[in-house]
């Protein structure tokens, strides 16, 4: 069984069609990279996956069970997100950020959320920053405590939206090596990413987004490397210099 | 000089009730305020509309008219309708009129501080699983509250001078010790130009420590 099971997935905005209808699915330690250009509808279908967008007419399954309304808090705590703005709760200090949600959502008890976010913290070389507040902190590392924090939920699959699109350039390399080692641990993961070196080394399947279609899709070497579309073609000579 | 260092010290006299008066109506005005928001921002059209009908209302009458058919209207319609009710100290529906008054205020401060929340903090809290009223608590309104703190503060030396007009009816505030002395020694100058400081020594550190902490916030997130 598929862990994420997508079916003709739609979505507008008023009278803006961004999805046409999406056919996907990401199995168990799958990456699955989404590449394409801006407007293409690739952040939107991440987004519909875990439901911050509602999507207008499709289904989506994880783990089997359809995603709804009504299941979507439960359903969440096995997705994490990984921003573009990174979104760290500026109120908090780290420790906090990766413990607030494993205490209130999971129940989980406060020594043990701590223990963990340490041993996270530590997993993203971070470990010296855990009582410091995200604003002391440089992009690179805001992304970087982003990812263990969503880590903290012990999430079944993690979902990246650009994240390093924010970032100085000098900082983008220390984000994609936590991913790196994440999709090594075989963590599954959906990455939406203008990165087509990271693409190519980490994923499983990249899928080439336009127009809210998937216009092509398949192994890294095939699509980035060899596209048989011209649109992908296009695309890609514009990316790769 | 004697007479104006009476006219203060007369005046003085009042500081508690006036305090107390605004302390209680900025505290109860902001929690009320804060539901009256939520309320706004709510999907329900009836809360919505009960929400944005009271605040027009009240922003739209002045607060002594207010207070005046609170302290006396109110319990004159209840009385001509047969119940049996008189406020015990006219303290009270001065303290609510202010409170409710303030309320108002305080919905659309709440609202703007609410919105100045980054959106992406309601996704993030949102993609962990969290349902949206605790996200509201433990992310969105530890941050707006941040953000109104100085507007806040603002409306408490607001309500400080505008608890002046419960002098109307009856209270004993800073104003109404003022009055009073004016009406048995006929010292109208000094009698109010210790009212007059009265209100200055408590509004002015108050506005100092505001901007104070609005320059330390600007540094801070440069």
């Amino acid at each position: 069984m598929a862990m994420i099971e997508i079916k003709d997935l739609k979505k507008s905005f008023g009278s803006n069609e961004v999805l046409k209808g999406i056919d996907q699915s990401v199995e168990q330690h799958e990456v699955l990279c989404i590449i394409g250009p801006s407007g293409s509808g690739k952040s939107t279908m991440l987004r519909c996956i875990n439901h911050l967008e509602e999507p207008s007419s499709g289904e989506i399954y994880i783990d089997g069970e359809l995603v709804t309304e009504e299941n979507i808090d439960r359903v969440r705590t096995k997705m994490g997100m990984v921003f573009q703005q990174f979104n760290l709760f500026p109120h908090m200090s780290v420790l906090d950020n990766l413990t607030c949600a494993p205490i209130n959502v999971k129940g989980v008890s406060k020594a043990e959320a701590e223990e963990k976010a340490k041993a996270l913290l530590e997993r993203v070389g971070l470990a010296e920053k855990v009582n410091e507040f995200p604003r002391s902190l440089s992009g690179g590392q805001q992304q970087r405590v982003a990812i263990a924090r969503a880590l903290a939920m012990d999430p079944e699959i993690m979902l990246f939206d650009e994240p390093t699109s924010a970032l100085d350039p000098e900082m983008v390399g220390e984000v994609l090596d936590v991913m790196k080692s994440l999709a090594r641990e075989g963590m599954a993961m959906i990455v939406v990413t203008h990165e087509m070196g990271f693409a190519k080394e980490v994923a499983d399947k990249v899928i080439f987004m336009d127009g809210g279609y998937i216009v092509e899709q398949g192994a890294p070497q095939d699509v980035i490397g060899n596209p048989q579309e011209a649109r992908t073609q296009d695309f890609l000579s514009k990316v790769l210099i | 000089m004697e007479l104006y260092l009476k006219g203060f010290l007369i005046a003085c006299k009042g500081i508690p009730a006036t305090v107390g008066v605004s302390l209680f109506a900025i505290i109860l005005g902001a929690a009320l305020g804060l539901l009256l928001a939520l309320a706004r921002q709510s999907r329900s059209k009836l809360l919505k509309g009960v929400s944005s009908v009271y605040v027009d209302i009240v922003r739209g009458t002045p607060m002594v008219v207010q207070a005046l058919i609170m302290a006396y209207g109110v319990p004159q319609l209840l009385q001509s309708n047969g119940v049996p009710f008189k406020w015990p100290e006219l303290v009270i529906p001065a303290m609510l009129v202010c409170a409710l008054n303030s309320s108002a205020y305080m919905a659309e401060v709440v609202r703007s501080g609410l919105q100045a929340v980054d959106k992406g903090q309601m996704e993030a809290a949102r993609s962990l699983g969290m349902p949206k009223k605790m996200a509201m608590k433990l992310i969105i309104i530890p941050q707006a509250i941040r953000i109104i703190l100085p507007a806040f503060c603002n409306e408490f030396v607001t309500l400080i001078k505008e608890t002046s007009v419960l002098s109307f009816v009856g209270v004993i505030e800073i104003t109404r010790r003022g009055a009073l002395w004016n009406s048995q020694s006929f010292e109208t100058f000094p009698a109010y130009i210790g009212v007059a400081i009265a209100y200055m020594i408590l509004t002015i550190p108050l506005t100092k420590i505001i901007g104070r902490y609005e320059k330390k916030r600007a540094s801070k997130e440069a």
